[in-house]
C-alpha cells in the first residue's frame, strides 16, 4: 500500500510541475498577474508531493519491504539502519528520485529568498525549474520508477553494494546532488533573463549567491568522493581521472568559471553573453554527468544496470534542455550586447583568460571521457583514456591559471598598469621562486614538478598575504579595525584562492614524496618506508553486523618508540558474498600511515600481502577544499546580498540586523571593485 | 590602441591560445591512448608488441597461480575462444575471481606473456566489464560463424596454459 501511495505522489508531482512549468511562464509573457501568481504554491504542492514520495520508499527500506523491486535490489535484513536510508540513494532510480526531490528544495529556496525580486523574474526561474523537474519525474515514471513491485517478494534482499556501505555514500551523493541541481537555479535565472530580454546587470546579482552556494555543495560533495576513495577504496588514491570523477569535475571547473564571470557582469556589465552560456553549460555538465553516472554507460563503481529505453530517454532529455537552452541563446543574444569596454591589462582580462582556460579544461575532461564513448559508438573500437592523458593536460593548462590568480585580485578593473602590478608582486614572486628551489632540496629530492607545485602554492600564499596587507595599511585603527574594513567576499575570495595553494601542496607533496610498498608478510615480519617500522602482528577473525572481517594488526614505531597500531579489514558480505577491503589509516599534520590488506598468502603460516604507504600532506587536498567551500561560504554571507533583499523587501521580514549607514558603506564597498 | 587594433589583438591572442590548447590536448591524446583488444585478436597477432594496450576477458578457472613472493600472480584471461597469459606483481583488486571479468592493461612482451600494470575488476559480483563483455560476444558470434565443428575452445585454453607451467 505504502509503496502505491509513493507512486500516486509521484504522478501527482508531476502533474504539478507541469502546471508549475507552463503557466507561470506563459503568465510572464501575457503580464497575466494571477497566472504567475501561481508559481510559489504550485513549487509548494510540488515539494509535498516529493517528501511524500521519499518517504514512502524510506519507509518500504525501514521496514524491509523487499516486495518492493529496489529495496530488494539493495537493502538486506542485516543490514544497519543509517545505511537503509542511505540506500535511498545507492541505486539508479533512487537516486533520480534525490535529484527530484533536492530540485524541489532548492525551487522552495528560491520561492522563499525571492520576495524582492520582480514578479516576471519569479515566475520565469520557477517556470523553468518546474520544467527541469517535468522532465526527471517523466524519466522516473516511464523508465526508471523506484516504486516498481516484486512479485512474488523476495525473501531477503540482495543488499546494498559494500563500496557504498560507508559514512561517506551516507552524505556525498546529497551533497554532489545540492551541487549539480543548485546550477539549475543559475540556469533559470540565465533563461528568464533570456525569455525576459532583460540583460541587464541585476540578474547576474541575483543568481551570484545562488551559483556560489551551489558551487561550495558541489566542491564539498567532490572533496568527500574523493576522500571517500581514498580510504574504502583501498588503493590510497584520491583522484583516479575516473569517468564519475571526471563527470562531477566537468561542472565544477564551468561552475567556478561561471562564479569569476559573474563577477564581472554584475561589477562592469561586460561578459554578459559568456555568463548566459557558462550558466547553460554548467546546468547541462551537470545533466549530463547525473546521467552519465547513473545510466550505466561509463564503466565505475557507480554505474548500475543498463535499460536501452533509458539510454534514449537521457538522450532526448539532454537534446531538449541544451537544444532549447541554446536556441533560446542564439534568438536573443544579438540583443544582450557585449558591456562594458575594458583595456588589454585589466581585471577583466585577467577574468576573462581565468574564464577560458577553466573551459579549456573542462573541454578537455570531456574529450577525455566521452571520447571512447564516441568512438566505440561509431564502432571505431574499443579504447581508453588513462590519467597520464589528463596529467598531461592538465599541468600546462592550469599553471597559467593560478599564476593569473595572484594577480588578478590586484588588477584595477578596466585598466591596470603593469608596472605598478610588478612593483607590488615582485617579492612575491621571488620569496615564492627562492622556496621553490630550496625546500625540494630540504625534503631530499628535487624534481621540476615539485618545484613547480611549490612554487604556485607559494605564490598564491603570498601574493595573497602581499594584497591584504596592503589593502590594510591604507586603513587606520586598530588591527581588528582594519580587518573589518575589509568586505566578508573580499575574505571570501582570498580564503578560497588560499585554499587552492593548500591543494597545490598536498598534490604535490604527494606525488613526489609518497612511499608506497606492496609486500609479503609473514607474522612478526617488519618493513621499513619513510623512517618508520612497520610490524606485522597478523590476524583475526571478527564479525560485523552484515559481514565478516579478517582484522590484521600492525604496529608502526618509529626509532623504537610506539608510533601507532593500525587494524586494517577484508571484509566477506554475508548477502552479496562481496569481499572489501577496509584500510586503515593514521591520519597527520604532515603526513598519512596507510596499511591495507591485500590477499592471504596461501601454503604460508598465516602470511598476507600488504599494502604500506606513506602519504605526506595527502590531508592538506582535502583541507584546501574545505577553505575553497569556506571561501564561498564567506562570500555569500557578504552584507551587501542583505542589503539588497532588506532595501528592496519594504515589508522587513529579513532577521538580519541592518547596520547604520548599510547603503553608504555598501556603495562604497562597490566603488572600490570588490569582487 | 585604436578600438579596432585593440579587437584584432585580442582574437590573434585567442585563437592562439585555442591552438596551443588543442595541440596540447591531441598531444597528450595521442601518447595515452590506450587500445582494448580480446584475447582472440593478440592471438592473432592484432595487438602492438610492447606497446601499452588493455585486455579484457575472464579470469580462467584454475588458471590463477601464485609466486612464491606471494605477490606475483599468472593468470588467463579467455574470451572462451583464445586464452592469453597475463602476469602481474601487486596486490590484486577484491573482485579480482576465477571465472569473473576481469580488464588488464599493460604490455605484450616478447616473450608472448601480458605484463600487465593495472588489472581492474571493480563492480558487484554480476557486473561484467564492458570490454569484457565485449571479447565474449565477439568469442561467441566468431565460434558461431565457424558453425559446429571443432571443440575450438577447449583445445585452445588448453595451449596456452602449457606455456605457463612450463
Amino acid at each position: 500500500m505504502i509503496p502505491e501511495i509513493g507512486n500516486f505522489a509521484l504522478i501527482v508531482a508531476l502533474l504539478l510541475a507541469l502546471i508549475q512549468g507552463v503557466l507561470p511562464i506563459f503568465g510572464a509573457a501575457r503580464g497575466n498577474a494571477v497566472l504567475m501568481s501561481l508559481a510559489r504554491p504550485v513549487a509548494a504542492g510540488q515539494f509535498v508531493f516529493i517528501s511524500i514520495a521519499i518517504g514512502c520508499l524510506v519507509y518500504s527500506f525501514l521496514n524491509n519491504d523487499f516486495s518492493v523491486l529496489y529495496v530488494a535490489e539493495h537493502s538486506n535484513s542485516q543490514l544497519p539502519m543509517h545505511y537503509r536510508v542511505a540506500a535511498l540513494w545507492g541505486g539508479h532510480e533512487g537516486s533520480l528520485l534525490l535529484w527530484a526531490f533536492i530540485l524541489t528544495i532548492w525551487t522552495i529556496a528560491v520561492a522563499t529568498f525571492s520576495k524582492h525580486l520582480p514578479q516576471e523574474m519569479v515566475a520565469r526561474v520557477i517556470g523553468v525549474m518546474g520544467l527541469i523537474s517535468v522532465g526527471f519525474l517523466l524519466f522516473m515514471l516511464l523508465t526508471s520508477n523506484p516504486f516498481d513491485r516484486l512479485l512474488p517478494a523476495a525473501m531477503d534482499g540482495r543488499d546494498l553494494n559494500p563500496q557504498l556501505q560507508d559514512p561517506g555514500l551516507v552524505i556525498h551523493p546529497p551533497m554532489l546532488y545540492m551541487g549539480y541541481v543548485g546550477f539549475s537555479v543559475a540556469f533559470s535565472f540565465a533563461l528568464s533573463a533570456l525569455l525576459g530580454g532583460q540583460m541587464d546587470a541585476t540578474w547576474a546579482r541575483w543568481s551570484r549567491p545562488w551559483t556560489t552556494v551551489a558551487w561550495v555543495f558541489l566542491t564539498l560533495g567532490i572533496a568527500l568522493g574523493s576522500g571517500w576513495a581514498y580510504y574504502a577504496l583501498g588503493w590510497g588514491g584520491w583522484w583516479f581521472w575516473d569517468p564519475v570523477e571526471n563527470a562531477s569535475f566537468m561542472p565544477w571547473l564551468v561552475g567556478t568559471a561561471l562564479i569569476h564571470s559573474l563577477a564581472v557582469t554584475e561589477k562592469r556589465g561586460a561578459f554578459k553573453s559568456w555568463t548566459v552560456l557558462l550558466a547553460i553549460a554548467a546546468f547541462s555538465l551537470s545533466l549530463l554527468g547525473t546521467f552519465l553516472v547513473r545510466s550505466g554507460v561509463l564503466t565505475s563503481v557507480h554505474a548500475f544496470a543498463t535499460d536501452p529505453r533509458r539510454g534514449i530517454f537521457i538522450l532526448i532529455f539532454l537534446v531538449v534542455v541544451i537544444g532549447s537552452s541554446l536556441l533560446l541563446f542564439a534568438w536573443r543574444a544579438p540583443k544582450i550586447g557585449l558591456g562594458g569596454k575594458f583595456n588589454i591589462v585589466s581585471r577583466e582580462t585577467m577574468l576573462l583568460s581565468n574564464n577560458v582556460m577553466l573551459s579549456v579544461a573542462a573541454a578537455s575532461v570531456f574529450l577525455g571521457t566521452l571520447y571512447p564513448l564516441f568512438m566505440d559508438a561509431l564502432g571505431m573500437g574499443k579504447l581508453s583514456v588513462g590519467p597520464p592523458y589528463f596529467n598531461a593536460v592538465f599541468v600546462p593548462l592550469m599553471t597559467p591559471l593560478v599564476m593569473m590568480m595572484g594577480l588578478g585580485p590586484i588588477a584595477r578593473w578596466k585598466q591596470a598598469s603593469l608596472p605598478d602590478m610588478w612593483v607590488r608582486v615582485r617579492w612575491a614572486l621571488a620569496s615564492s621562486m627562492t622556496i621553490a628551489v630550496l625546500l625540494p632540496l630540504v625534503m631530499g629530492k628535487w624534481t621540476p614538478m615539485i618545484a613547480l607545485g611549490i612554487l604556485l602554492a607559494f605564490w598564491v600564499f603570498t601574493t595573497t598575504l602581499l594584497d591584504l596587507r596592503k589593502r590594510l595599511s591604507n586603513r587606520e585603527g586598530s588591527l581588528g579595525q582594519r580587518l573589518k574594513s575589509q568586505s566578508r567576499s573580499y575574505y571570501g575570495m582570498q580564503f578560497a584562492h588560499f585554499g587552492i595553494g593548500i591543494f597545490i601542496i598536498g598534490v604535490t607533496m604527494v606525488k613526489g614524496y609518497e612511499t608506497e610498498r606492496d609486500v609479503r608478510m609473514d607474522v612478526n615480519d617488519t618493513v621499513q618506508a619513510g623512517g618508520y617500522e612497520f610490524r606485522f602482528d597478523g590476524v583475526r577473525q571478527q564479525s560485523g553486523p552484515n559481514y565478516m572481517a579478517s582484522q590484521g594488526r600492525v604496529t608502526v614505531t618509529k626509532n623504537g618508540e610506539l608510533v601507532t597500531q593500525l587494524y586494517p579489514e577484508k571484509r566477506n558480505y554475508n548477502a552479496s558474498g562481496m569481499p572489501m577491503t577496509e584500510a586503515a589509516i593514521a591520519s597527520g599534520f604532515l603526513r598519512d600511515l596507510y596499511v591495507s590488506l591485500g590477499e592471504p598468502i596461501p601454503d604460508s603460516n598465516g602470511a598476507w600481502a600488504v599494502r604500506i604507504y606513506i602519504k605526506p600532506f595527502v590531508d592538506w587536498i582535502w583541507v584546501g577544499c574545505v577553505f575553497m567551500a569556506l571561501g564561498g561560504m564567506l562570500a555569500i554571507s557578504d552584507r551587501r546580498y542583505r542589503i539588497h533583499a532588506k532595501k528592496s523587501n519594504k515589508a522587513g521580514i529579513s532577521s538580519e540586523p541592518v547596520h547604520e549607514g548599510g547603503g553608504v558603506k555598501e556603495s562604497k564597498l562597490a566603488a572600490e571593485g570588490k569582487i | 590602441m585604436k578600438p579596432r587594433q585593440k579587437k584584432f589583438v585580442f582574437i590573434l591572442v585567442a585563437l592562439a591560445a585555442l591552438g596551443a590548447a588543442v595541440g596540447l590536448v591531441l598531444y597528450a591524446l595521442k601518447d595515452n591512448v590506450s587500445l582494448y583488444f580480446t584475447p582472440t585478436q593478440v592471438y592473432n597477432k592484432e595487438a602492438p608488441q610492447g606497446h601499452n594496450f588493455r585486455i579484457g576477458g575472464l579470469v580462467e578457472a584454475g588458471s590463477v597461480k601464485r609466486e612464491k613472493d606471494g605477490l606475483t600472480v599468472r593468470f588467463l584471461v579467455t574470451d572462451t575462444s583464445r586464452s592469453m597469459p597475463v602476469i602481474y606483481k601487486g596486490i590484486l583488486p577484491d573482485l579480482f575471481k576465477e571465472g569473473k571479468g576481469v580488464v588488464a592493461q599493460g604490455k605484450l612482451e616478447a616473450d608472448n606473456v601480458f605484463h600487465a600494470e593495472e588489472v581492474l575488476a571493480k563492480h558487484d559480483e554480476n557486473y561484467m566489464p564492458p570490454e569484457a563483455k565485449d571479447a565474449l560476444d565477439k568469442a561467441a558470434k566468431a565460434q558461431s560463424a565457424v558453425a559446429t565443428a571443432l571443440p575450438v575452445a577447449a583445445s585452445a585454453v588448453a595451449l596456452p596454459a602449457v606455456l605457463i607451467t612450463k
